[in-house]
Order: structure tokens, then C-alpha cells, then sequence
């Protein structure tokens, strides 16, 4: 420990502290701009410089490291002099156009002049103007002149985004940040520069001249796309959500936010939210009251399980609605007698539910899983999936930790990989089991599973090192695993893997509340806290084997569904589809016949448990737009028309409190299975990579127009190892054809030699191939 | 044409002999014997760095720090990789000299780098070189061939087991690189931007290892030092200034070009050395180390010695050796706005008090010098450079502020004349 006095104050701060870190432990400001406490530090703006006594000039706080018994002025005359003195020059060439400025109001330049600054300025010289730049569709550089060099924005897409996306070129007063020439800033977490520029030269394109800083009120809330949980500011005007921030949790998403957190919120005021409850009859839709509409789905509900029996009722719920929804939805269900309840839409293998033996989760906290100095990460997009959870990796691995990868493509990860195992879906099961043998090798240890006939790599090999050699390990299921035809098998053999290696396994779980749906049995074998269900048909089962009605919450099946294809031809031939929903989507308007208005995350109290078992709660931050209602309050209106008990509750708190007297959440998790047969074979034939696109994750997002414009959104496109199109005589660069059961499409077709053999990656979850079948399922590709 | 009178570097060189670079014939002015002895006596790297040390040899690129001190901070016990960079960036408006030292005696600098790989424990080595000079990388290139194919570089050097070998860099022009830390960042291939020291580069250098930068002219002067003793060089200058220095005289002199003339020499005598003033016109100002050493008047001048110290209490410094010799048809506003402009140019640009300072700097001496001056400018400058001086990460920001400072101390006159008269004082003459 070191000694130092700051402006009198005796403190003592850890060796390797500089000025600025003791100055903010005990509460003291030193202005600043390039500092920032996430990013390395550049020590350029000088802002920050403080008189340090026996020191001849005012040295840099941020930069300074503390030695003993140093003696710190941060108001004498030498720093404030040397303040001002900076501040001068910022000013000198800075527009002070702030009356028109979009950072007006959250300007740090703006604060700290006022306190610095002088009110006149002796530089009578021309300004110096800067050009704008185009970053993309969502970070808007438009006004350089008021850039103040600070390369906040710079570091951060270097360091934290993992590729220096945007840089400071040119020199003297001429440097100018900008990002490659002719190209965008594309990174998935882009929109953190916002926040990091610290005067109006970045600002959101979407947000920018709506409104004024100081007319948004500012609320808490957790945001509802992947399952990291982040903890989001979210910002109103008029009933209105204006603007999503991030708010500052270290234990999930940090300072930060992706980008799919930050501009959704487009989505939630889209003209496709549904205002009114409605019907389809005589072929159209009409809009009509609550009453009307509820009454019809009793009446249809009612009416097939007179005609059919409770069987023939299905209910599909979606992982991002909230715990109290899911819970309702599911404690509906069962009170009505319907056993077919599922949040599981994007599964294929469900071989392992009756092996269950707890709700699956994350396998640890997200802290743990980015201490771990060993990682494996099986079958995860993770850059698209979980953008901000693969910076976090990304952080890890520069600590020290050691990222292992086995999945289906090769996709750059923008941090350097200890070893990689890609192969096609068909040989996942093999691969990982390639990395048990190893391990059992390297312990000289036994496993029940059969591996005679798997055949060790060397890839597989140095992934059992790194897992075997590390004194903390992690192994995680990412998408694509758990979309896997072999789901089971590969959780089975992460478990074993586990078992030998002491690491930690478990899900990135795919949305917001996964593990919440988890929590509650929204599934057809486990209730609440794992209470015992009676048997019913999961997602997968109730599609195979179409029901006659289906009550669909907040999910849209053609892109939410493993095989969309299938899963829309089941809504079509059934008697009834209801759909509570916050948006009238095509999909919906085709094949539902009464569709409900749902409160989004925004307008409803609620809470998402997130991948690490962390239950957030949050309150609405907007009224209900028009005539919308939470859906916990329609379900348990529901209850009531359904002449069923239990359905009393006045609050979301009162159902979530109904909940969580059912168990603890702390023992309800468990990722270990029970027996799973594992067939490492590898099988051979042309199967479809069929992932969801970043911002066709769920229904907010697919309706937020400026993500809808950016590299992520492109069209997909087909692509396959060169090899394979030469063999299929498909020519690259042209549109091909691809087919899937009864669906077929024309599409783009490109050669991508980073893809194993055998494989074509087509994107599901999109317009344009909703048409096509399941997700990992075989496909053909002809040039047509 | 270049001149040398008793160098330790050009000792013996016939700069006119179209081969005088090569090999050969600086083996045969008695080259590489110094890496010899060292290698076949086994000599301890300490006793190599005491030698440095005792000759008092001080760094020639700008700083004057000295040599031996900075071997001796390298951690010469790291296990990792650790590298010797020579400085040829040469950069600083008024300095050639280190051209000239790969132009006539490339194989100077390359033993004295692998003298200074041996003593320091680095296996590497690279030299900087400025973007704008063609024809001597491409020499130096050549050099290493001959020192490779000769043995003195690569593995197991003279049947020994020391390994070095040495690389050259082409740099792109920017005069920021010539600063040591701007260098490494170049030198890795990324945007030639100074670091903030701490850490320095002995214990955070190229590619983050430990490493030693010095000039050309430092490494060049080392042969000598080990071939003939610290005390020879020492004896050649004087106290706490030892050898000679390359002088690279420049201006309204009848024969401009580089002088190896021992530390110490009075100006009066390099003057008379370079043809004294041209058209026999009166001297009337020297910038006696390079464009950012502060200008002194040519009879302050006239009374020093051309050695660290002498200089210094002057008021200025040695700096790069550069002499800038202006006669009486000077006018020093026309003279400081071309210095300005070179820094405003020049400045990297991460730094606020210089980005903004040396811009701000310009645009007012630029004002003043077009007969645009305004009552107050003069303080206006002062306070300006007040407020730059000794606040940024390297020392451009004073390099560009100090001549400022000295032009409007000394020559005061000329300003306030131009400000108030809206014309010059000195009608300016081209030459
Ligand atoms: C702006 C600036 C430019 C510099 N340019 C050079 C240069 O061109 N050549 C050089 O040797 N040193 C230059 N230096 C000094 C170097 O940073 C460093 O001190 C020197 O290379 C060390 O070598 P020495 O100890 O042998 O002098 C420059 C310094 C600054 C601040
Ligand atoms: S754009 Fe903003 S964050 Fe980037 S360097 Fe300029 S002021 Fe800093
Ligand atoms: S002082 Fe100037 S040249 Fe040096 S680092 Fe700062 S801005 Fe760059
Ligand atoms: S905050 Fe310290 S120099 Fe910018």
C-alpha cells in the first residue's frame, strides 16, 4: 500500500494506482476526457492535470502512478491554471454551436467549461471545420468539428469491440477520427461510442434531434433479447420510449450495452404494434374490444376441447416474455387441462426431458464463467448471438484465459483462440466426444460413454489440454448446440467432460428469460420449481402432430420455430390460432384468427431471470400504447372467463411472489442429465447451418428500423465451401437453388472456404426463408 | 559536400572515393577490430558499458543523455527477447549529419549496434530510417549484406556464441517518429504516435520489451570508444563533453556541410571552418542545435564554445548539432513563421496544448508576419506557449514553443516593429 495526500486528504491506495484512481476513491473530481476507466489509458487530452508536489509541471492524473508519500493539489493555482489552460485550447477550434447541439445538455465539454473555462475566448483566428463521416446506420458522425480528440471512441473499438474499427488519422489539428475508408462501423456493440464520446461528435443516428436531453425522464429496466440480462436506462418522453442507455451493472454487461439493447427500441413505437384486439372473420380482419376477443377465445378454446379434448390444445410460449407471463401461461394451461406447453420453439431434441434433473442455466455466474481459465464454448455464434457476452470473452481471453471453440463455422471471433474445432452439424457430437476421449486419456480415467470408435485430432487434443490443465474451467452450449438435432447428447458430454475436469457447464441461454421459462415449466415435463406435470407434447411433437388450436404467446412461429415450415402449415390447417402479441405481423395476420394486444417489456411490469440465474425485475416504463394490456393481466382474465381458481392476483409482484413461494431459486438449478444414449458416428450428407440473424432474434428487433439497415441485416445468402459447389456444379456469385422439404427459394449463392465440407449456411428466422424447413436438417442445393 | 576535420567517425575517410562505404575499406581504417576484441577477450558486458560510461560519450539526438547511463538500465538479465533501435529518423529542420554517417560509413553504426547488442544481452536489432532519404537505406541495406556475409551479423558471430542480427526500417517522412517512443509505435507497423512514459522503453519498449534507443551517431561512436579507449575519446572534447561531434552547418555560410570537430571548439572557429559568412555579410543569428533549440545572437555566439555546456548557459542547446547560421538580411518574423509552420505541420496531434497550441501558434506569427498584427499578440504568444510547454506526452510541444520564446526575446524589435508598422523592419531577403 502506498500513502498520498490529495488536497489534504490522506489516503492509502494499492501499488500500481495512479493519481486519478486514488483521487476517485475518496470522492475528489479531476476533470477529464480521454480517461475512462474500461480503456487503456491515452493520457492525451490533459485535461486532468494536477499539481504534484517536488514535480516541476502539473502532471496528468490519469496517468501518474501514485508513489509513497506523494502529495497531490488538485485545485492549487499550478493545476487550475493548467486547467484552464487546456481548456482553452479545446475550445479554440470547438463550433460552441451548442444551442444546436444533439449532446446540448449530457455535454461533458459543455460542464466542464462552465467550471474551467473562461466566458471569452482570445483566439480570434478561423476555426477549423471538419468534414462528417458515415459510420452507418446507427452512430451518426455527422458533426467532426466538435470532436475533441480524445479517442475514446478509437480505444474502445480496438480494446473492447476487438477490432479497431474507427482511428485518428492524419496528424497535428488536421487529425481526423474516422472509420475505414469507405466503410461503416459494423461492429455488433458499436453504439457504446455514443456514450463513450464525451461531446456531440458522436451521437445516435436514430435518437438524434428528437428531443432534448433534459426533457427525457429516465427509467430502469433489463433488457429482453439475449439471455446476459443487461441492465438498461431507458428514456421517455409523451408516453413515448425516446432512447435506450445502458445502466452501469459490473457482474453483467459492465458499462456497456450491444447494440440490439440499445436500438430496439425503434421497434417498440413500429406501426405494426397492434392497438387493438382483433378477429378474423368472413376472411377479414376486424378490429373489435377486449370483451368481444376474450370472449371468442373462450368460445374457441371451450369449443375444441368439447369437440377434440384437451389434447388438441397447444400452447407455445416465447423466452422473452417475462417470468409472471410464463408462469401464467403455463399455470393456464394446466389448470384448463392442457399438458402441451412448451417456450422451446427453436429445439429440435428434446430425447433428454424425462433425463432432466433441474431447470438448465448457465452452469455458474457470468463472472465465474470469464474468470475460468480454460473455455470451451460448443456450437455458438457467439459474436450474433450474445455480442455483448463475446466481448466479455473477449476480455477474458486478455486476461489470460484460454477461448476453445467447437463449432460449425469458422467465424473470426477477434481474439485469439487457443484451439478451434470446426466441423459440420452432423460430426458436433463426434467432435465433443473427441474432446472427452482426450480427457479421458489425459486423466486415465473411465467414462461410461462408448468411445471405441471416436477418433482423437489434434484440435480436440489441445481443447482437453487447456480444459485438463487449467486450474478453472468452463465448458457452454451456445445456439447452435442447442438447436442441434444431438442437443442432448452434447449436453450429456459436456456433463462428462465436466466430471473429470472439475469445469463448470451449462447454456448461454439463447434469450432474456430462458432460464426464467426454465424456472417456471413453461414445459411439457416440469412444472413450476421442477414440480411434477403431467406428460404433454412438446414444441417440436405439438407441430409433428398438428393440434386444433393453439394459443400462441408473444411468439411469431415462422421465425421463431426450429422448422418454420412445418410450424406454419400446423397454425393453418388448426380450428382456432390465438395470438397474444404486441405486433400484427404478416405471419400472425395469415394464419391466426384472434390476436390480442400485449404490453412489450416497456409497458409492463416483470422480471427476466438471465442466463446466470439473476432474477431482474422491472416496471413498465411507458402506459400500454392504446388499448394494449401486460399479459399477465389477460392471462389471468383469462383464468377467470375460464372459470378457473387461482387467478386472482392484482400485480405482477403478487404473481411473482406467488412463484418464488414455490421454491428457491438458488436449488433449482441443475444441468446434469440422467442417462443419454451418445452415438459419436459421424453420419454424412448436405446439412443446412441455419442460425437466427442478430436482429431477427425476436419481434422487437426484427421491427427496429435502423438495426434492420446495417451489415447484420443484409439479405441472407447462401454460402458453402467451394468444393462442395464445384461438385454440385453450383456456380458462386450467382443465385442458386436450395431446397427443403415441400419449400423451395432461389437465393445468392457464395463460396465460403471457412465452412466444412458438406455444409450451407443459410440463415433462418428472415422473410426470405421462412419457406425453408428445419434449421440443422439436410438441404439441397441445385443451380436451378 | 560534406567536410570532416579529425572525426572519430570520419577519421580517415575519403568521402570523394566512390567505395569509401564499403566493408573493405572500413576494415581497412581499422573497422570491426573493436567487435573483435570484445568477442575473442569475452569481454564482460559490464566492462563494454563502464567503457561507454567512462568516455563520456552523450547522446547525439538531441537530448545529450548520456550513452553509458542508458546502457547500464537495460535489464540485461531479462529472459525475453530485448532489442537495440537506432534512431535514424532524422527529421529535425538543420540536421544531416546521420545521413551523411550511412552515406560514407554505414559499417560504423552497424558495429557499434552489434557492440551494443552484445553488452545489452538483445539478439536484435533495427534502424529507423527517415522516409525521405533513398539511396542511403538502400546502401545501409546493402552494409548489412557485406556484415552478414562477413559474419559480424546472424548467428554465432565470429565463431562466438553471441547471435544479433540487424534489420533496417523505412520510415514514411514524419519527423513525430524520430521521437523514440513515436519510432516503436512505428516501428510496429502502426501510426506514428509518441507513448506516454512512463513506462520507458528499457523496461517497455518495442513490441513491449525492454529496449535501448539511441542515434546514429552514438551507436557510430561507440567502434572508436572500444577500439581506442574511453579516455582517447574523452581526451577529444572536454569534462563532461567528451569526443567530437558532428556539426551540420547550414545557412549563410560559404561552405555548408558537416564538421566531426571535437566538443569544445569555439563557434568562431567552426564558422571560419564552414568559409565564414558568406558575401561577407554580419552574422547576425545562430540556432546552434537544430530548429528547436532556442536562437541565440550572433555575438552571444560568437563567445561559445560548441559543447553541451557552453551552449546551455547561453541559453540554448546543443541539441542535434545542427547550425543554423542567419547573416543581418534575415527577417526574424519571416524566419520564426517558417519554423512555426513546421510544427504546426509536424505535431502528432494526440495531445490538446500541442494540436491545438502549435496551430494557434502559426495562424498569430503568420497574422504578425503579413502585416496583421494586433497590440497584444506578443503576450498573446507568450502565454500561449506558457500554456504548452511541459504539458504533453513528448517534447514537441516545447520544441515548437522554445523557438517562440527565444525569436521574440531576442529580437523583440522586429516584432513590435512589424505589428505597429504593419511592414518589416527587415526587408527579407532570399538567398
Ligand atoms: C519531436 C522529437 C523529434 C526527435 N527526432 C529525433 C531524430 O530525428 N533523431 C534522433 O536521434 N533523436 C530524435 N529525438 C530524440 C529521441 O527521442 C531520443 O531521445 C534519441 O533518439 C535518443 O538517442 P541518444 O540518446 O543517442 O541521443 C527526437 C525527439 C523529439 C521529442
Ligand atoms: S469522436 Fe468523440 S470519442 Fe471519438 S475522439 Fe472525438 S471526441 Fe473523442
Ligand atoms: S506533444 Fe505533440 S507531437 Fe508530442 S505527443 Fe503530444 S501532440 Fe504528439
Ligand atoms: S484524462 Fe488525463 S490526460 Fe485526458
Amino acid at each position: 500500500m502506498l500513502e498520498i495526500e490529495i488536497d489534504g486528504k490522506k489516503l492509502t491506495v494499492p501499488q500500481g494506482s495512479t493519481v486519478m484512481d486514488a483521487a476517485h476513491s475518496v470522492g475528489t473530481y479531476i476533470p477529464h476526457f480521454c480517461y475512462h476507466k474500461k480503456l487503456s489509458i491515452a493520457a492525451n487530452c490533459r485535461m486532468c492535470l494536477v499539481e504534484v508536489e517536488k514535480a516541476p509541471k502539473p502532471l496528468p492524473a490519469c496517468a501518474t502512478p501514485v508513489t509513497d508519500g506523494m502529495k497531490v493539489h488538485t485545485h492549487s493555482d499550478m493545476a487550475k491554471k493548467a486547467q484552464a489552460g487546456v481548456m482553452e485550447f479545446l475550445l479554440i477550434n470547438h463550433p460552441l454551436d451548442c444551442p444546436i447541439c444533439d449532446q446540448g445538455g449530457e455535454c461533458q465539454l459543455q460542464d466542464l467549461a462552465v467550471g474551467y473555462g473562461n466566458s471569452s475566448s482570445r483566439y480570434q483566428e478561423e476555426k477549423r471545420s471538419v468534414v462528417g463521416k458515415d459510420m452507418g446506420p446507427l452512430v451518426s458522425a455527422e458533426e467532426m468539428s466538435r470532436c475533441i480528440h480524445c479517442t475514446r471512441c478509437v480505444r474502445f473499438t480496438e480494446e473492447i469491440g476487438g477490432f479497431q474499427e474507427i482511428g485518428m488519422a492524419n496528424r497535428s489539428e488536421f487529425s481526423e477520427i474516422m472509420p475505414y475508408l469507405g466503410k461503416t462501423v459494423n461492429s455488433e456493440i458499436s453504439g457504446n461510442v455514443i456514450d463513450l464520446c464525451p461531446v456531440g461528435a458522436l451521437t445516435s443516428k436514430p435518437f438524434r434531434y428528437s428531443t432534448r436531453a433534459w426533457e427525457l425522464s429516465r427509467r430502469k429496466s433489463v433488457s429482453p433479447h439475449d439471455g446476459l440480462g443487461s441492465n438498461l436506462v431507458v428514456q421517455v418522453k409523451s408516453n413515448e420510449v425516446m432512447r435506450v442507455l445502458p445502466l452501469e451493472n459490473e457482474a453483467i454487461n459492465e458499462c456497456w450495452i450491444a447494440d440490439r439493447d440499445r436500438f430496439s427500441y425503434e421497434g417498440l413505437n413500429s406501426a405494426e404494434r397492434l392497438q387493438k384486439p382483433m378477429i378474423k372473420f368472413d376472411g377479414k380482419w376486424h378490429e373489435t374490444d377486449w370483451e368481444t376477443a376474450l370472449a371468442y377465445v373462450v368460445k374457441g378454446l371451450n369449443g375444441v376441447s368439447a369437440d377434440h379434448g384437451k389434447d388438441a390444445i397447444g400452447f407455445l410460449t416465447s423466452p422473452h416474455s417475462t417470468t409472471e407471463e410464463l408462469y401464467l401461461a403455463q399455470k393456464l394451461a394446466r389448470a384448463f387441462g392442457v399438458n402441451n406447453i412448451d417456450y422451446r420453439l427453436r429445439r429440435s431434441d428434446f430425447s433428454a426431458d424425462a433425463a432432466q434433473q433441474g431447470a438448465q442455466w448457465l452452469g455458474s455466474s457470468i463472472a465465474e464463467l470469464t474468470a475460468a481459465k480454460s473455455i470451451l464454448v460448443v456450437g455458438s455464434t457467439q459474436r450474433k448471438e450474445q455480442p455483448l457476452l463475446a466481448s466479455h470473452l473477449r476480455q477474458a481471453v486478455k486476461k489470460g484465459s484460454a477461448l476453445n471453440v467447437i463449432h460449425v463455422a469458422g467465424d473470426t471471433l477477434l481474439t485469439a483462440v487457443n484451439a478451434k474445432l470446426i466441423v459440420s452439424p452432423l460430426a458436433l457430437v463426434n467432435a465433443l466426444a473427441q474432446v472427452l476421449k482426450a480427457v479421458v486419456e489425459i486423466k486415465s480415467a473411465q467414462t461410461a460413454v462408448d468411445l471405441a470408435a471416436v477418433v482423437v485430432g489434434a484440435e480436440a487434443q489441445a481443447i482437453a489440454a487447456s480444459l485438463t490443465g487449467a486450474e478453472s474451467a468452463a465448458i457452454v452450449l451456445g445456439n447452435v448446440a442447442q438447436h442441434h438435432p444431438a442437443f442432448a447428447q452434447l449436453l450429456k458430454l459436456a456433463q462428462e467432460i465436466s466430471a473429470l475436469t472439475g469445469a463448470r457447464f451449462g447454456l448461454l441461454a439463447e434469450a432474456a428469460n430462458s432460464t426464467g421459462a426454465e424456472l417456471v415449466g413453461a414445459l411439457p415435463h416440469r412444472a413450476a420449481f421442477g414440480a411434477a406435470a403431467t406428460a404433454g407434447l412438446n414444441a417440436a411433437a405439438m407441430i409433428a402432430a398438428p393440434r386444433k388450436a393453439y394459443f400462441l404467446l408473444n411468439t411469431e412461429v415462422e421465425f421463431d420455430s426450429y422448422n418454420p415450415q412445418a410450424a406454419v402449415a400446423a397454425m393453418k390447417q388448426a380450428a382456432t390460432v390465438i395470438a397474444l402479441t404486441a405486433y400484427k405481423g404478416a405471419g400472425l395476420l395469415d394464419y391466426a384468427d384472434v390476436l390480442l394486444p400485449i404490453a412489450p417489456f416497456s409497458e409492463t411490469a416483470g422480471s427476466f431471470v438471465n442466463m446466470e440465474g439473476k432474477l431482474q425485475s422491472f416496471n413498465g416504463v411507458v402506459r400500454p400504447l392504446g388499448e394494449t394490456r401486460p399479459a399477465w393481466k389477460v392471462l389471468r382474465v383469462l383464468g377467470n372467463m375460464l372459470g378457473l381458481t387461482g387467478f386472482e392476483q392484482n400485480s405482477a409482484e403478487e404473481v411473482r411472489a406467488e412463484l418464488l413461494a414455490k421454491g428457491s431459486i438458488e436449488s433449482a438449478f441443475n444441468n446434469a442429465l440422467g442417462d443419454v444414449a451418445i452415438n459419436a458416428a459421424v453420419t454424412t450428407g448436405l446439412v443446412r447451418i441455419g442460425e437466427v440473424p442478430l436482429y431477427q432474434a425476436d419481434a422487437i428487433c426484427r421491427r427496429a428500423q435502423s438495426l434492420q439497415q446495417t451489415a447484420d441485416a443484409t439479405a441472407p445468402v447462401a454460402r458453402a465451401h467451394s468444393s462442395l459447389l464445384a461438385r454440385l456444379n453450383v456456380a458462386a456469385g450467382k443465385e442458386g437453388l436450395l431446397r427443403q422439404g415441400s419449400g423451395e427459394l432461389k437465393v445468392l449463392v457464395e463460396a465460403d472456404d471457412s465452412l466444412p465440407a458438406d455444409t450451407v449456411r443459410l440463415a433462418t428466422a428472415h422473410p426470405l426463408t421462412v419457406g425453408l424447413g428445419g434449421m440443422f436438417d439436410s438441404i439441397e442445393l441445385t443451380q436451378g | 559536400m560534406a567536410v570532416f576535420v579529425n572525426g572519430v567517425i570520419f577519421d580517415g575517410i575519403d568521402t570523394s572515393a566512390q567505395d569509401c562505404w564499403k566493408l573493405e575499406a572500413y576494415v581497412a581504417r581499422g573497422g570491426y577490430q573493436a567487435l573483435r576484441r570484445i568477442i575473442e577477450s569475452k569481454m564482460a558486458q559490464e566492462d563494454v558499458i563502464a567503457e561507454v560510461k567512462n568516455s563520456g560519450l552523450r547522446g547525439r539526438g538531441g537530448a545529450g543523455f548520456p550513452t553509458g547511463l542508458k546502457w547500464s538500465f537495460m535489464p540485461r538479465s531479462f529472459p525475453g527477447d530485448k532489442y537495440v533501435v537506432c534512431n535514424t529518423d532524422e527529421g529535425e529542420p538543420g540536421t544531416f549529419k546521420d545521413r551523411d554517417i550511412l552515406r560514407f560509413n554505414p559499417h560504423a553504426l552497424i558495429e557499434g549496434m552489434i557492440i551494443a547488442g552484445y553488452a545489452m544481452g538483445t539478439k536484435a536489432g533495427y534502424n529507423y530510417i527517415h522516409g525521405e532519404i533513398f539511396e542511403e537505406y538502400e546502401l545501409f541495406e546493402a552494409a548489412l549484406d557485406e556484415a552478414r556475409q562477413a559474419g559480424f551479423l546472424g548467428n554465432n558471430i565470429l565463431g562466438s556464441d553471441f547471435s544479433f542480427d540487424l534489420f533496417a526500417h523505412h520510415g514514411y517522412g514524419a519527423y513525430i517518429c524520430g521521437e523514440e517512443t513515436a519510432l516503436l509505435e512505428s516501428l510496429e507497423g502502426k501510426k506514428g504516435q509518441p507513448r506516454f512514459k512512463p513506462p520507458f522503453p528499457a523496461s517497455f519498449g518495442l513490441y513491449g520489451k525492454p529496449t535501448t534507443i539511441n542515434n546514429t551517431e552514438s551507436f557510430a561512436s561507440v567502434p572508436f570508444i572500444i577500439r581506442d579507449g574511453a579516455a582517447k575519446f574523452l581526451e577529444a572534447g572536454k569534462p563532461n563533453n567528451g569526443g567530437t561531434k558532428l556539426f551540420s552547418v547550414s545557412g549563410h555560410v560559404n561552405r555548408p556541410g558537416n564538421y566531426e570537430i571535437p566538443l569544445g571548439t569555439p563557434f568562431s572557429v567552426l564558422l571560419e571552418m564552414a568559409g565564414g559568412m558568406r558575401d561577407g555579410k554580419k552574422l547576425k543569428a545562430v540556432i546552434p542545435g537544430g530548429s528547436s533549440a532556442p536562437i541565440l545572437p550572433g555575438d552571444v555566439m560568437m563567445q561559445c564554445t560548441m559543447d553541451y555546456d557552453s551552449i546551455a548557459k547561453a541559453g540554448s542547446m546543443l541539441g542535434s548539432g545542427a547550425v543554423i547560421v542567419m547573416n543581418e538580411d534575415v527577417c526574424m518574423v519571416k524566419a520564426l513563421e517558417r519554423l512555426a509552420y513546421f510544427y504546426h505541420e509536424e505535431s502528432c496531434g494526440q495531445c490538446t496544448p500541442c494540436r491545438e497550441g502549435t496551430g494557434w501558434l502559426y495562424k498569430v506569427i503568420h497574422r504578425i508576419a503579413q502585416g496583421e498584427g494586433r497590440p497584444g499578440d506578443l503576450e498573446l504568444l507568450d502565454s500561449v506557449g506558457n500554456n504548452m510547454a511541459g504539458r504533453t506526452i513528448c517534447a514537441l510541444a516545447d520544441a515548437a514553443v522554445f523557438p517562440v520564446r527565444s525569436f521574440t526575446k531576442h529580437f523583440r524589435n522586429e516584432f513590435e516593429y512589424l505589428i505597429e508598422h504593419k511592414k518589416p523592419l527587415v526587408d527579407h531577403k532570399w538567398c
